[in-house]
């Protein structure tokens, strides 16, 4: 027996290392059909590092004080040997952790993911997402920009909204009737502390689940369903050497396009790191137009597409939100007896498609300021995202069942539809032509969601193949 | 899928409009940081005529000169006025107090200026102040109307007059706009001198909102020669371990 033997029995004898390393890597079966859209997992564990690691670096340095904190922010980027590396890191980090979340997610609903027996994977994830907005959202405050400043005031603000208790509640959260050093220090304490431990929580608990599980791959076939005489998926390859190789690989790449941008676009013409965030908080001058970063703006875009009511943001506050909740229903809300999309039909596939461009769209119109027209393309916007969920069940489903659930939504629906159409011709400021865009592209998706399904009784789904059909 | 391209073309095209942004018409410069004698000219006007009201504060002098390829003597005898130390930074010792009350406003700290309004911005700004009765230093800014400033370097460019031209706008509305200037007292440098001078001047302040800058572009160079050789390295293993997969 070899030394290396030896050390590793005596620590399997104290600590199941040998068995965690067969479970996880080396024994742990993974689909050999992966494709590209199945490396944006692993790229955000790696972003997750690097956020942690270069987040621990800038913590030696940074001060959280209303007074200091711009200063100090400064004083990582000029005087800190190596601090403005370091801090490109931390902010290009940022945004790029939303970019692979946001594919990853969009992979998910792809090839259905989140589809039994992977929803708590999944529901695992939407945590792992609504953790990771929060994060975003306090370490934005650090700087201590204006748009810091102003970008914190409007979405604490949100809170104030909320009937009865919302002016108590807006106060509790900022410890301060404004945004103020009270703020700046809990919500350091939130962003270095409190939120990295559930977020990495939380990414245990997700890697567990799919570990359990196992995953799912672009055909949506369960490879485990496959076994040899060994009991070993026919269709799965072990993650270690082989998926560890394409990793790394992969990451390589990841590492070019992401140092590409710390090295030379840091900014990224003002999306990563926005322009007035270089003038210091000052709590007398609102800037003209705030806009969060841009992984927030289609949320953002939602918020000011739903007009106040009865004096009240509250509805919009409601929309917003729910926007983000409305994720953990998925998996109870698709109901195609297959998993892929490689397998679905053409509404399935046009769905997807539709609900990826207005999600682009929304985002572009939350950087905008708003305008009337954009304001009516937002709310097209706006009802395109739920409705890509509300119609879930109808046009995922292969078989058209309790018909009269379906006529009253459809009533509903339809109803709805006339309802904004009304709103939108008596709406104030907006051209004729967005109007009658907006008016079209609603009646064009109650034709695509709600009319199509209606005579096509099936969906054109394809058969499944018995085994992964491409490596 | 037709649907969807309408729908990003709808959503595109009235955003190109807006795309400037404000309707102040910014004057597009180009500028060399890699030009050492130009920031060195910058930095020298930069600490005769803005930092007596503004400060640097988070600049300091030594690291401007080491930047800028001058020695520490050499700092401390042509560019230090307002400190006494070169490792210090470019504070001044007008109070922002006292400022706001013989301005209006405190004139802000100048270290990361040119990255919140960009280089455009500032050119325009420190070429674009004409004589304005209505205004109590005499003189008002195309870049930023009313603004508090008064002409710190009239005494170089002497002071334009506007001359204004009508226009029409979309709505058949008739409006005013400077058309050009008329020199009405003659400055210690030309006209074209002190548009180079000016340029220094943006070159300098770009400079000094990152230091870093040129250094970051070079390094970011080698890291990514360093990248590529490692993916076709990764690219290779990954193909050899591949292989036995069908």
């Amino acid at each position: 027996m070899s030394n290396n033997n030896s050390l590793m029995a005596w620590i399997d004898a104290r600590f199941p290392l040998t068995k965690m390393m067969e479970e996880h890597m080396t024994k742990y079966y993974a689909p050999k059909n992966f494709n590209f859209w199945y490396m944006f997992g692993i790229l955000a564990t790696v972003v997750l590092v690097i956020q942690i690691v270069s987040g621990i670096f800038l913590t030696m340095h940074y001060k959280p004080d209303a007074a200091l904190a711009f200063g100090s922010v400064e004083y990582i980027m000029r005087d800190v040997p190596g601090g403005w590396f370091i801090r490109y890191m931390h902010s290009t980090g940022a945004s790029a952790f939303f970019l692979v979340v946001y594919l990853h997610m969009y992979r998910g609903l792809m090839y259905g993911s989140f589809k039994q027996p992977r929803e708590l994977i999944w529901i695992f994830g939407v945590l792992i997402y609504l953790a990771l907005m929060a994060e975003a959202f306090m370490g934005y405050l650090l700087p201590w920009g204006q748009m810091s400043y102003w970008g914190a005031q409007v979405i604490v603000n949100l809170f104030a909204a909320v009937p009865f208790v919302g002016e108590e509640l807006s106060v509790w959260i900022r410890g301060d009737f404004v945004i103020s050093d009270a703020t700046l220090n809990r919500f350091f304490a939130f962003h270095v502390i409190a939120l990295p431990l559930i977020l990495i929580g939380l990414v245990v608990a997700h890697i567990i689940a799919l570990h359990e599980v196992g995953s799912n791959n672009p055909d949506g076939v369960e490879i485990k369903k496959n076994k040899g005489p060994d009991g070993i998926p026919l269709d799965g390859i072990p993650f270690h050497p082989y998926y560890t190789v394409k990793d790394l690989m992969l990451v390589v790449v990841f590492l070019m396009v992401f140092f590409a941008v710390v090295f030379f676009a840091p900014e990224m013409g003002g999306f990563f790191i926005e322009h007035p965030n270089f003038e210091p908080a000052n709590p007398l001058k609102t800037p003209e137009h705030i806009a969060p970063v841009w992984y927030f703006t289609p949320y953002y875009a939602m918020l000011r597409a739903v007009p106040p009511m009865f004096g009240s943001q509250f509805p919009g506050v409601v929309v917003m939100f729910g926007a983000i909740a409305v994720f953990f229903f998925l998996p109870w809300l698709e109901r195609s007896p297959v998993k892929s999309i490689r397998y679905k039909g053409m509404l399935s596939k046009t769905a997807i498609l539709i609900f990826a461009a207005w999600f682009i769209v929304l985002g572009y119109l939350g950087v905008k300021p708003s305008s009337p027209d954009y304001t009516m393309l937002a709310q097209v916007g706006t009802l395109l995202y739920f409705a890509y969920f509300f119609f879930m069940p109808v046009f995922s489903s292969a078989e058209v069942k309790k018909t009269t659930v379906r006529m009253i939504g459809s009533a509903v629906s339809v109803l709805a539809t006339i309802g904004m159409i009304y709103y939108w011709f008596n709406a104030d400021g907006a051209s004729m032509a967005m109007t009658l865009f907006a008016s079209i592209a609603t009646i064009a998706f109650l034709i695509i969601y709600l009319i199509i399904p209606a005579f096509y009784k099936a969906e054109s789904i394809k058969p499944v193949p018995e085994r992964v059909t491409d490596k | 899928m037709r649907k969807i391209i309408l729908a990003f073309v709808m959503a595109v095209l009235p955003g190109l409009g807006f795309a400037a942004g404000g309707n102040v018409h910014l004057e597009e410069v180009d500028i060399d940081l890699n030009n050492k004698q130009s920031l060195q000219r910058g930095a020298k006007l930069f600490v005769n005529y803005c930092l007596s009201c503004h400060s640097a504060q988070y600049m300091r002098y030594n690291r401007m000169g080491r930047d800028l390829g001058l020695t520490d003597d050499q700092v401390k005898e042509n560019l230090m006025f307002a400190g006494d130390k070169v490792g210090e930074t470019m504070k001044i010792a007008m109070p922002s107090e006292k400022a706001e009350t013989w301005f209006g406003t405190a004139p802000p700290d100048l270290s990361v200026i040119a990255r919140a309004k960009g280089k455009d911005y500032l050119y325009t700004y420190l070429t674009g102040f004409y004589l304005d009765d209505s205004r109590a230093t005499g003189v008002n800014n195309v870049a930023l109307q009313n603004a508090a400033m008064p002409h710190v370097m009239w005494d170089l460019e002497g002071l334009k007059a506007p001359i204004y031209k009508t226009v029409v706008g979309p709505e058949g509305e008739e409006h005013q706009v400077i058309d050009d200037y008329k020199y009405m007292t003659k400055g210690k440098m030309s006209p074209a001198e002190f548009d180079a001078a000016m340029r220094d001047l943006t070159a300098y302040m770009v400079y000094m909102g990152e230091p870093i800058q040129q250094t970051r572009k070079t390094i970011g160079i080698w890291v990514l020669l360093f990248l590529f050789v490692l993916f076709v390295v990764s690219y290779y293993l990954k193909k050899e371990y591949w292989k036995d997969v069908h």
